[in-house]
């Protein structure tokens, strides 16, 4: 049986990426396997890891946890996004540079995805709440001290402006 | 750890939506998919077609007045839980909320969708079973309204049929001079809790409702009950009502004592609202 592929229009970190995919295509899978997209990456497959957190309109959501075909005509920010737009780093992967943020850097793109829209909601958060905003997702290198100092360290540097 | 193949529909209406579940009795219906695409992905279910409520405008609706919340079954936890207007009329709604998962998993999940999938281990069946509250479905044959009451019926089990789709819930607002509180205990943060103790005191009226003790969201009434004999008077009633279930996770026996130690606590937290 061949299997019914549905259009799906998708705009990923500012481009149109239109895509022609199986109903049953994981957004996680679309990103990385049609559209090359490996930066995402996916560590469990069913929602616990926070590996592949991306941005779906802004928000941070589980991409392995979506279907591509039901976000049709939404926007998609990964972790290829996030960087400014000359190249360098934005400010949450410098803090996570400086920081000593990442060790295998398997989880840093969810990590990264899901402190950027954090920052932008909460832009001074208190330690708690540096806590809490990476409370979903799991590294199992770093013992997460220093992705939290990234998590304040990349506060300073958005309240210092534009490098 | 991929779904199997299924048909999809993205109906434009719930009518449309409804004739395509009618259509197909393998056909399931997706809203936020944060418990049902795990569940396709680990195949522990195949529906033959899904019918993806996503594209339906006007069902993310989060409407408050004095009666109460009224939730859209394409209204995401995050969105319920930021409303000031919910936290005014109906504490419960987000102080249970802001235990569901994890911040990302709330940002997809609907709150109408965690009610459907029955999960007794889930906050928001039990408050919605505390609050009296209401479910509203459309199926073939129109609207109906399904008492909370009525909802749960066993393990991951609804009294909404296949070809119905939950179109919103209502949580009634509290009652002035109410109280109300909600806690619980988990391995880890964000994770499913082991017991949650869910608590409305009203009055000379004190209700608890619990998750993850028995196989369906249950709730007690412990009006006139001393303050000391809350966690055994409790346990009394929970016990005959379904048992308190042994899992990996905990053993009955600790459950029962989580309910000692919860019960007093959360009337407590509710009462000190009132």
């Amino acid at each position: 049986m061949t299997e019914e592929l549905l259009d799906v229009r998708l705009s990923v970190n500012g481009t149109p990426r239109p895509l022609r995919v199986p109903a049953r295509r994981l957004l996680s899978d679309a990103l990385r396997h049609d559209l090359g997209l490996t930066g995402t990456h996916v560590g469990c497959e069913h929602g616990v890891c926070g590996a592949c957190t991306v941005l779906l309109d802004g928000r941070p959501v589980r991409s392995c946890l979506v279907l591509a075909v039901s976000v049709d005509g939404q926007e998609v920010t990964t972790v290829e996004g996030l960087a400014e737009p000359d190249g360098s780093l934005g400010p949450v992967q410098q803090a996570f540079a400086e920081c000593h943020g990442l060790q295998c850097g398997f989880c840093t793109p969810g990590f990264l995805t899901t402190i950027t829209a954090g920052l932008r909601d909460n832009p001074s958060p208190t330690h708690e709440e540096a806590r809490e905003m990476v409370a979903g997702n799991l590294c199992r290198c770093t013992g997460y001290q220093n992705i939290v100092k990234a998590v304040e360290r990349a506060a300073e540097i958005g309240a210092e402006g534009p490098s | 750890m991929k779904p199997a193949p299924f048909a999809y529909h993205r109906p434009g209406s719930v009518a449309e939506a409804v004739t395509a579940l009618a259509g197909d009795p393998g056909a399931k219906v997706l809203a936020g998919g944060q418990s049902l695409v795990p569940l396709l992905s680990m195949r522990l279910a195949a529906p033959s077609a899904l019918v993806d409520l996503n594209g339906i405008a006007g069902l993310d609706l989060v409407e408050v007045d004095a009666t109460g919340v009224r939730v859209g079954a394409l209204a995401r936890h995050a969105d319920v839980l930021a409303s000031d207007d919910v936290r005014r009329v109906q504490p419960l709604v987000p102080l249970a909320l802001a235990h569901v998962a994890h911040a990302t998993i709330r940002n997809r999940g609907t709150t109408v969708g965690s009610l459907v999938h029955a999960d007794a281990a889930a906050e928001m069946p039990v408050v919605l079973s505390l609050l009296d509250g209401s479910l509203e479905v459309e199926g073939p044959g129109g609207r109906r309204t399904i008492p909370a009451g009525e909802l749960y019926v066993g393990p991951l089990e609804s009294s909404v049929r296949q070809d119905e789709v939950a179109v919103s819930a209502f949580f009634p607002a509290l009652a002035p001079g109410a109280g109300v509180a909600f806690e619980e205990i988990a391995r880890r943060h964000g994770d499913y809790a082991l017991v949650g103790v869910a608590a409305l005191v009203d009055g000379a009226s004190v209700k608890a409702g619990f998750l993850s003790v028995a196989d369906i969201p249950t709730v007690v009434d412990l009006s006139g009950v001393a303050d000391d004999d809350l966690g055994e008077a409790a346990l009394a009633q929970l016990e005959p009502a379904g048992g308190i279930h042994s899992d990996i996770h905990a053993t009955a026996a600790y459950r029962a004592h989580l309910v000692r130690v919860l019960t007093p606590r959360v009337v407590r937290a509710a009462k000190e609202g009132t």
